[in-house]
């Protein structure tokens, strides 16, 4: 594949704000919350209304609220009307969906300042009719009803991946333990946690192997992301974040399809290191290699593991975090168990993987997600980690390059884009 | 033509259920009937009936892929595919039980969900699993189909138990 046949213009992230991650903001509608992530990056960059030349919405399911078209119910409350406007849906990735609209809207040359706006109210409904609700993204034929239940897609993955990998509970119970860590440095996060791998081994089981702290919870939450061409970008910021490039995979909806074949292979990886794997089969995700694949080449990327500098990923649960990284190429695959058992992946490792705390800890309000993501990384790569979170321990010292994924479904959409720190 | 100032809104007993005032937050029920069609799956639903599971199989002689669940299209080749009746006996490719589940499920936890993989099939197909514990499923356990007597054209009319003699 040519990546990219007609470039476009470069892509700057100028701004960001994001809402404190709750299980239910009553006195709040999806309006005000957005407002107020919008004022935040508007303010963050003296930018103000006459600024922007049009939106992307973000947001999964209009089932949680019953309303249809919220998405220009915030443009209308943010007083964007009559500006450009469209919703952006793909599950669980309509943040990073979004976030690459966004992106296209402004390489296109179409719009000089592109507000990206996401946000879920998923506390009008009981956590059971909410994952009745996230479990209607399957198959309405021959998936919802046989399980209807994510958890129990994804635990069948895990216990796949276990079995092709021998991947354990307890380095899935790794990630839960460092995401849930992090995020007690993260003011905007819903659950940070101090808490070890009995804990996350003794919690509830959900659907065997994942327990309850495998497993993201139903958030509230808003969060905008501020995208500009290269001369708008330096005109407004000091201290732009350049997103160097974009990649998108899908996969098949049913995971019942997902066929035996080939590992597409990165740059640093050869045929004869996979000679037995059957891919992706259900223990991988062919969209995410995809993705990671097309914005590697996008970005001169030839050896994840040593050029990018930290990564924040799609962990709806534990087992997802380290299909991942292995999707992304920081390790081979089948090599994700040892790569959290190593070290590789916390607050001082090698890449830091989720130093905000992740979907696990900081909360998942499905259409706010992916470009929650995109504001950590953008504080991360301009250093303003401090500012933003009146606390530093989570700021990575050498963050000049970043990586944010976000990931629907089964594994159906995924994204990855990669973003630049100019200085 | 009618122009009655005194006109006057009928005052009923149909009250709101509420469960907080500031923020004020009501009750809003919502519910529905779907007129769901199968449409070109119907047959899959139809073969139940008959003991039997209809997978696909690709009509483009060249491709030939086989799908355990049904699908109109090759997603291989583009081509049509043809009905194809499976096996009964199947293997665990990957299991689960759930402890909770959707709303309209959570009566029924804790279950069993299974991948199955069928000798000769390209394909997987997704499946409740009873008759054994927990502890009992493993990958590579034989399995095999049994269907309801009184249908509910739901794709659980064809259900897994373990393969062992009765």
């Amino acid at each position: 594949m040519i990546y990219m046949k007609h470039k476009g213009k470069d892509v700057y992230m100028v701004s960001g704000g994001v809402t404190k991650f709750a299980k239910a903001t009553p006195d709040m509608d999806f309006r005000l919350r957005v407002k107020k992530a919008f004022d935040y990056s508007l303010n963050d960059a003296n930018l103000t209304l006459h600024d922007i030349d049009g939106s992307v919405a973000s947001y999964f399911a209009d089932h949680f609220q019953r309303q249809l078209m919220s998405g220009i119910m915030a443009q209308d409350y943010l007083g964007l009307t009559p500006k450009p406007s469209k919703r952006v849906e793909g599950g669980g990735a309509t943040g990073g969906l979004a976030f690459q609209t966004g992106f296209e809207e402004v390489a296109s040359g179409r719009m000089d300042v592109c507000a990206v706006y996401g946000f879920e109210t998923m506390s009008h409904v009981n956590t059971w009719k909410g994952n009745e609700f996230i479990a209607l993204a399957s198959d309405t034929n021959f998936d919802y009803p046989v399980g209807g239940f994510y958890t129990g897609y994804y635990a069948m993955m895990a216990n796949r991946h276990m079995h092709e990998f021998g991947t354990t509970v307890e380095q899935l119970a790794k990630v839960s333990v460092k995401n849930h860590g992090n995020a007690l440095h993260n003011p905007y996060s819903q659950s940070p946690m101090k808490i070890t791998v009995e804990d996350v081994r003794n919690s509830p089981m959900v659907a065997t192997p994942l327990t309850r702290l495998d497993v993201c919870t139903m958030s509230d939450g808003a969060a905008v992301a501020i995208l500009a061409s290269e001369e708008k970008a330096f005109e407004i910021s000091d201290h732009p974040v350049k997103v160097a490039s974009i990649g998108t995979g899908t996969d098949t909806m049913r995971l019942s399809d997902r066929p035996f074949g080939k590992v597409p292979l990165l740059a640093n990886e050869k045929e004869s290191d996979y000679r037995n794997l059957k891919y992706p089969g259900i223990h991988s995700f062919r969209a995410g290699r995809t993705a990671a694949k097309e914005a590697y080449e996008g970005a001169g990327i030839t050896d994840p593991l040593e050029e990018i500098d930290l990564v924040e990923l799609h962990d709806a649960y534990t087992s997802s975090e380290i299909q991942t990284y292995e999707d992304l190429g920081l390790c081979k695959y089948g090599e994700g168990g040892n790569f959290i058992d190593e070290g590789k992946s916390s607050l001082h490792g090698k890449v830091p993987v989720n130093p905000s705390g992740g979907l696990l800890a900081s909360g998942h309000p499905v259409g706010a997600t992916g470009i929650m993501q995109a504001v950590f990384m953008f504080w991360q790569l301009q250093h303003s980690v401090k500012k933003h979170f009146h606390d530093e321990a989570l700021q990575i010292k050498n963050a000049k390059r970043g990586l944010i994924h976000s990931h629907a479904g089964t594994g159906t959409y995924v994204t990855v884009s990669i973003m630049e720190a100019v200085k | 033509m009618t122009l009655n100032p005194n006109a006057k809104m009928e005052e009923t007993q149909k009250g709101t259920e509420v469960y907080n005032v500031d923020p004020l937050i009501v009750k809003s029920h919502y519910e529905i009937d779907y007129i769901h069609s199968y449409a070109q799956d119907s047959e899959f639903f139809r073969a139940l009936g008959k003991k039997k599971i209809m997978g696909s199989k690709c009509k483009n002689k060249d491709c030939g892929y086989v799908y355990a669940t049904p699908r109109g299209h090759c997603m291989m080749c583009g081509s049509e595919t043809e009905w194809h009746e499976l096996p009964n006996h199947g293997k665990i490719h990957a299991f689960t039980t759930c402890y909770f589940g959707s709303e309209e499920f959570l009566p029924e936890t804790p279950f069993h969900l299974v991948m199955v993989e069928f000798e000769g099939v390209n394909s997987l197909f997704m499946a409740r699993l009873i008759g054994a514990d927990e502890e009992d499923l493993h990958i590579g356990m034989p399995i095999r189909a049994k269907f309801r007597r009184n249908l509910r054209f739901s794709p659980t009319d064809v259900y897994f138990v373990p393969d062992v003699p009765k």
